[in-house]
């Protein structure tokens, strides 16, 4: 049902491809046939009620889902020409390109950082300290929190506010230098304030990173997305330019939707 | 005529169930003649009646039984028969017991020649006690009974009285238990402060040397350190370095790695690990580990070994403690919050990576409550050490060599013929104090750092 004939949105180099994906959690089928492009350029938002399946199917994208029992991916996601499905997919590695922000702001119970330093180190991407330093600036910079932590930053990340946790968590997901990052819900926990200032990010962020973004609200993925994803009871309903879909979407359930009339 | 307490406790029992149905037909019948409806339905009223009924009268009757034999000697030494008792001490304890063992039946005959004259004053004095007890017990019965019964209205709140007056029974059981441990804490400390005065804290505390047997309060007899190195060095050391790797490698397979199936399987076995009884582990550690060791150092060439040594004790005692840390351990790593673990997992770590470098850090405080309670197990634990460590108090830091505990000390001052008044045997009362005091201070430090840490993640 997607539309993707229509010049405006062929994405000439998308950075991830899903193609035919079926998500099973045991018997049950969350996600029925997805197909989506993911580009470097432009915010892709997923939207829709609650369990529609629009989470799940951002957890296929790096394979979180594989920490869930029972759970089944079925089709093709490319990541630059790469199933990452592929047995000879190294997972670990795949989650070091492919980054992830919670809806919940999660920071380790360290040192604000140690928690921007945790993925560098693991992955060894800086051999000194002074490389670190960098490192860390860098993210914290590009996250926008660099100013408000810098004297800071021997303080435990746990105990910033909010919205300063979810930035941090950016951070540490932006340190590692992924290809991709993951959005689920980042802004669900945050006050306006903090939200705002993560959807301010989020502009910035993109062109360097490929953003997807999972929302509840409709007007957030208005004003941060280029591309929109409507997702109903596991299929995606429509997907198109952000302005179309919430200035003249296609499909009635669609209209539906964005007009207030369930969900 | 003696107090017969089960036969008065069902007599109560029979006037509390009269005064219940008595209670119950009152209700009804006054809701009836007033024509309005009751507040409670009748059955709270027959129990407020019986309650009024049995609660005081029990507790008189508790008091009294414990209360009327020191009243029933007073009156047997006021009486002329008594005049010619020896003033103090043993004799005049043993020929009080010997008449009143006769006068309550328990004895046919006298078996002391001076305790014969006082059979009939004691007689005398346990049938009048008895008398007024058990008249003033049955007057309290219905007293409470007839009180209760007089309030019976049909708007009267029974229902809720009957309510609080199963809120006092519940707190007095749970009032049990915590005075039961003040008395021990109590008793405790008056016979320690006994000992202490034959021999200083300090001494006890610091002295290096512990050679009780003599009993005399001389120097350099009771000096506690040997021991409390020895329970340090077994419980606290030893038995941690075995106990504190092997339960976290457990609790993290447990939780990170085990299918479902298996962690059902393991978890029950683990903990029936922890219900074995300390004396099997005894035999385990003096029969099987202890000889293996002894055999094992004077391969590695240390010929001092003895069969009883602190490694077999500590060995023994750090399989046991295992379940304990490791449980400890699972609960803590469970309660770090599984966004956590998916964060870093979300960074590329690798589950190894993940539960190193943030899940046991994560749960390290919880951890370390655990295994603070676990060294306050240990160094209580008696049966192991008594069997494996051995009795003498060397004060060494080899683990191959006997050394003996705190624990394993206070058995032996107190078994075999001992008095109950010589230095030695006070002595076990206050080794006794002091391990209460540091299993105390570890218990409460542990639990507030887990309590601490639960809050931190709720």
């Amino acid at each position: 049902m997607t539309d993707m004939t229509s010049s405006e949105l062929y994405i000439a180099d998308p950075k991830m491809t899903a193609q035919n994906v079926n998500v099973f959690y045991g018997e049950k089928q969350a996600i029925k046939n997805v197909s989506i492009d993911v580009s470097t350029d432009l915010v892709t938002a997923f939207i829709g009620p609650s369990g529609c399946g629009k989470s799940t199917f951002l957890r296929t994208l790096n394979r979180m889902n594989d920490t869930v029992a029972g759970a089944r991916v079925e089709g093709k996601i490319m990541l630059e020409g790469e199933d990452i499905y592929a047995p000879s997919m190294d997972v670990v590695q795949l989650r070091a390109r492919v980054g992830m922000v919670f809806q919940k702001p999660n920071p380790f119970p360290k040192s604000i950082y140690d928690n921007v330093a945790y993925g560098p180190r693991i992955h060894g991407l800086a051999p000194s300290k002074a490389d670190m330093d960098v490192v860390v600036e860098k993210a914290l910079t590009r996250a926008g929190l660099w100013d408000e932590v810098k004297d800071r930053l021997g303080e435990s990340g746990t105990a910033l506010s909010g919205g300063q946790q979810q930035r941090l968590c950016i951070a540490r997901a932006i340190a590692v230098d992924p290809e991709v990052i993951l959005m689920d819900e980042p802004c669900s926990a945050l006050d306006p304030i903090a939200t705002a200032k993560i959807e301010e990010l989020i502009h910035d962020l993109r062109g360097k990173f490929a953003i997807v973004i999972v929302t509840h609200n409709m007007q957030q993925a208005a004003r941060v997305s280029q591309r929109t994803a409507f997702f109903h009871l596991g299929t995606l309903v429509e997907y198109g330019k952000t302005t179309d879909i919430f200035t003249n979407p296609k499909q009635e359930r669609t209209k539906d939707y964005i007009t207030g009339r369930y969900g | 005529m003696t107090f017969n307490a089960a036969a008065l406790l069902l007599l109560v029992a029979g006037l509390a169930l009269i005064g219940w149905l008595a209670g119950r037909a009152r209700s009804v019948l006054l809701a009836h003649r007033a024509g309005n409806k009751l507040h409670s339905r009748p059955q709270y009223h027959g129990w407020y009646v019986a309650l009024w009924l049995f609660a005081p009268a029990i507790l008189f009757l508790t008091i009294w039984s414990a209360v009327s034999p020191a009243l029933v000697t007073n009156t047997v030494l006021d009486s002329p028969a008594a005049q010619n008792l020896p003033q103090f001490g043993f004799e005049r304890a043993a020929i009080l017991a010997d008449a009143r063992a006769v006068a309550q039946g328990k004895q046919d005959i006298v078996r002391l020649e001076k305790s014969a004259p006082l059979v009939r004053p004691y007689v005398q004095a346990t049938r009048q006690y008895a008398l007024i007890g058990i008249s003033a017990m049955f007057a309290l019965a219905l007293a409470g009974g007839l009180y209760a019964f007089t309030r019976i209205r049909p708007e009267f709140r029974a229902r809720s009285r009957v309510e609080k007056i199963v809120m006092v029974a519940l707190i007095l059981a749970s009032l049990v238990a915590i005075l039961t441990t003040f008395g021990i804490v109590l008793s405790l400390l008056f016979e320690s402060i006994r000992f202490f005065k034959l021999v200083s804290p300090s001494e006890l505390l610091f002295g290096t040397q512990w050679n009780p047997q003599s009993g005399a309060p001389v120097k350099d007899t009771f000096g506690g350190i040997p021991l409390f190195w020895g329970t340090v060095l077994i419980g606290a050391i030893i038995a941690m370095i075995v106990a504190i790797p092997i339960g976290m490698m457990t609790a993290v397979y447990l939780t990170q790695y085990a299918k479902p199936v298996v962690r059902k399987w393991v978890k029950p076995l683990l903990e029936i690990l922890a219900g074995v009884p300390t004396v099997v582990y005894g035999y385990f550690a003096a029969l099987t580990v202890a000889p293996m060791l002894r055999e094992f150092a004077v391969m590695i060439g240390i010929s001092n070994a003895s069969t009883e040594s602190a490694l077999a004790a500590g060995i023994v005692m750090g399989v046991m403690i295992i379940p304990f840390v490791s449980s400890m351990a699972d609960d803590s790593i469970n309660a770090v919050p599984q966004s956590m673990r998916d964060g870093s997992l979300a960074l590329g770590a690798t589950p190894n990576e993940t539960i190193r470098q943030v899940l046991i850090p994560a749960a390290l405080p919880g951890v370390m409550g655990g295994i603070l309670l676990a060294v306050s197990r240990a160094i209580g634990e008696t049966m192991i050490v008594v069997m494996a460590a051995g009795l003498s108090a060397n004060l060494t830091a080899n683990p191959f060599s006997s050394v003996t505990t705190v624990t394993a000390q206070i058995v032996k001052l107190l078994t075999g013929d001992q008095e109950f008044d010589s230095a030695k045997t006070l002595a076990a009362f206050a080794l006794g104090l002091v391990l209460f005091t540091v299993t105390l201070l570890l218990n409460i430090v542990a639990l507030r750092i887990v309590k601490k840490y639960r809050e931190a993640y709720d």
